[in-house]
């Protein structure tokens, strides 16, 4: 018999899991002496994959993100499921008050809107201007020249301290008058998307939240579509910055403000052409916000970007779908639409044999006309 | 550059995978699902570890009302043995430590389902909770949920009779399958979740209470017990439900019990010849054991 509904479901699954888990360890059939992949290697040798996957995830937990990646063999959906279901079981404790960001401690931080900016422009580590060329050198890397790489580094260091805090570039635009003033009465207690739906229309820190966490790619792919064509944002990058935010939590005992820590975050600003002034007052720059966990540059702008065409398709109504909150933040979680995507390959054959009633009536019908 | 929350033991996991404060916000949005009969109450539907879509909705419903007494029957396509019923099963087990499980509807006082209402009549002692991938029925004229909200509570259902009507223009029949658009107490249209239409008549006036949970669109609904529950037909188009005759008007009977009276699955041999079975798997099994000699018709 061909198709015959799935018997035996359960010693399947468990074959499927140990197959998988082969694959995993499928080395050793090479290399006896062959090592499993260290968590710590993880965590800092393969770093950008545990910046997306703490910032999808939407908890930041580099270790538990790394055993993630480990036991997904890789693949970044599955890994920031695993950590994301795994943050889900956790209560809410305590929430942080709307952290300061100049008190960064930075590692890399740029404007292209200006060619010089208080504070400077500082590169930092980034591949913008590297030539993508193959280094085949690492294929056979030796251990002792990977291990005196970092010694080096830091042995020529310049000694010179960095300032303690950077003052941000939207703040001098503000002061001029070029960006609309920070309106004491918009502040809100922010919108919690672990704890509460999405009920349209909704306030703009549920969707930073929802963008926040949002899959890279899809926020990427939705916020190009805007770039390219579909929507009006022409941005310029006000301030891209990457560095570590201190952690404030409210001590549990005193309600003091504590420093619990810190997350590194990118944090992009970008600036957009003005819109019509609001009866009596002057025509200012309109901005957009993009931060996240870990260091993922290309998540932040679109996010920024995102915020940007959200805040005027909200506002006048949305002429592009990267401009409707509705087609934006319901299609942009990783888990949700990766998720949805793989249950197609469940069994469907119930509803599958109503189609099939359907199309044979109708087909039965028409040949009655015909 | 770490923020450790350390766990304990790193899997030390709560009685029915949620923390309590989840629990405690479904169950509410569950009272006011039944409150509402129909209304889909929006709720924070937390990740669960299988893929959104596999049943996470309903699997957040059966978690929050899991007892340590709970019989709890889980099903796929009719199937208890269908990898994805194995698989929740599997879940709840582990999580829910102490409770039982059985594949026997009868049994059952919590039954988790994804596509099908067992054909054996539901008890006022049992709950089932449907697996939902699109909780409302509008979407099919209306893809804003901020429109379709509203066009809810003003019971504003033309667009959905125009579907209807328009299928009838063009099929002379209406061509929606499964997901029949039903409307609750006289308000509220549901989707009552990617049942047959076979299923459809039995959420009217059901001695049971029947739950959805739809868990990546983050809304909870329900057909309270005794409530009236009429799929949207015409006076002169009433609903129907799928059609097991045969080409000479017999109705098929399933090839392992031979009831009659089922839903059933088609199976196609590889000679390209038809033969059909029951869906729900534990109905299939009861009508053998009814049978004189026990003899199960070999497929």
């Amino acid at each position: 018999m061909s198709y015959v509904a799935i018997k035996g479901g359960g010693r399947a699954i468990a074959a499927a899991a140990a197959v998988t888990e082969f694959l995993r360890a499928e080395e050793g059939l090479l290399n006896t002496q062959v090592e499993p992949l260290a968590i710590a290697a993880i965590q800092h040798q393969l770093r950008h994959l545990v910046d997306r996957v703490i910032s999808e995830g939407g908890v930041y937990h580099p270790e538990f993100a790394s055993l993630a990646i480990k036991q997904s063999l890789g693949d970044t959906l599955e890994a920031a499921f695993a950590l994301r279901a795994w943050r889900s079981t956790r209560p809410r404790l305590s929430a942080t008050p709307a952290l300061d960001t100049s008190r960064m401690r930075l590692i890399r931080r740029i404007s292209s809107a200006f060619k010089e900016i208080p504070g400077g422009q500082m590169l930092g580590p980034t591949p913008d201007y590297a030539l993508r060329l193959l280094r085949l050198e690492l294929i056979d890397e030796s251990p002792e020249a990977f291990r005196s790489l970092a010694r080096d580094w830091m042995a020529n260091c310049p000694e010179s301290a960095l300032p303690e805090s950077f003052p941000k570039v939207v703040d001098a635009l503000r002061a001029e008058g070029s960006l609309p003033p920070v309106m004491p009465s918009r502040i809100e207690t922010a919108f919690d998307i672990t704890r509460e739906p999405l009920v349209f229309p909704v306030p703009r820190s549920a969707a930073l939240a929802t963008m926040a966490r949002a899959e890279t790619g899809s926020l990427l792919a939705m916020a190009y579509s805007n770039m390219r064509g579909y929507g009006d944002v022409h941005p310029t990058i006000a301030e891209l910055r990457v560095g570590y935010l201190p952690v404030l939590l409210p001590h549990p005992v005193t309600g003091e403000l504590t420093e619990a820590g810190e997350v590194l975050i990118t944090e992009c600003e970008v600036v957009a052409m003005y819109d019509a002034p609001e009866a009596g007052g002057k025509p200012v720059f309109t901005i957009g916000y993009g931060a996240c966990f870990g260091h993922n540059e290309v998540k932040a702008i679109s996010m920024a970007i995102l915020d940007r065409a959200l805040q005027k398709g909200m506002k006048d109504g949305a002429d592009n779908p990267s401009e409707d909150p509705e087609f934006v933040l319901l299609h942009v979680d990783g888990v949700d639409s990766m998720g949805f995507a793989s249950h197609y390959k469940m069994p469907h054959y119930v509803t599958f044999q109503s189609d099939l009633d359907r199309l044979r009536t109708t087909q039965q019908k028409s040949g009655a006309r015909a | 550059m770490n923020a450790t929350a350390k766990t304990t033991g790193g899997n030390a996991y709560n009685f029915g995978f949620l923390d309590e404060y989840a629990k405690k916000e479904v169950r509410r949005a569950i009272l006011k699902a039944i409150a509402i009969p129909g209304y889909q109450v929006p709720y924070a539907s937390r990740e669960m570890p299988m893929g959104r879509g596999f049943g996470t909705g309903g699997l957040q419903l059966t978690l929050s009302l899991i007892g340590p007494d709970e019989i709890v029957k889980v099903i796929d396509q009719g199937s208890d043995d269908s990898v994805n019923a194995v698989n929740l099963r599997q879940f709840i087990e582990m999580t829910c430590p102490g409770i039982s499980t059985t594949t026997k509807t009868a049994e059952s006082t919590l039954i988790q389902s994804r596509h099908r209402i067992p054909e054996q009549p539901l008890t006022a002692q049992q709950i089932i909770v449907l697996q939902v991938p699109y909780p409302d029925p509008l979407v099919v004229v209306e893809p804003s949920e901020d429109k379709r909200k509203v066009m809810h509570g003003e019971a504003d259902y033309s667009r959905l009779l125009v579907k209807l009507y328009e299928d009838i223009v063009k099929f002379d029949e209406i061509t929606i399958s499964h997901r029949y658009p039903t409307r609750i107490n006289g308000h509220y249209v549901i989707d009552p979740s990617p049942i047959p239409r076979w299923d459809v008549p039995k959420l009217n006036q059901s001695a049971a209470l029947i739950l959805f949970g739809a868990g990546r669109e983050k809304k909870i609904y329900a057909v309270p017990p005794y409530t009236r529950a009429e799929p949207l037909a015409f006076s002169d188009v009433p609903f129907r439900v799928e059609d097991f005759r045969d080409p000479a008007g017999q109705r098929r009977a399933c090839n392992r019990c031979g009831c009659t009276s089922s839903f059933l699955d088609e199976f196609v041999s590889d000679s390209g010849s038809k033969s059909y079975q029951c869906s729900d798997s534990d109905w299939c099994d009861e009508q053998l054991l009814a049978l004189p000699a026990h003899e199960e018709k070999t497929a």
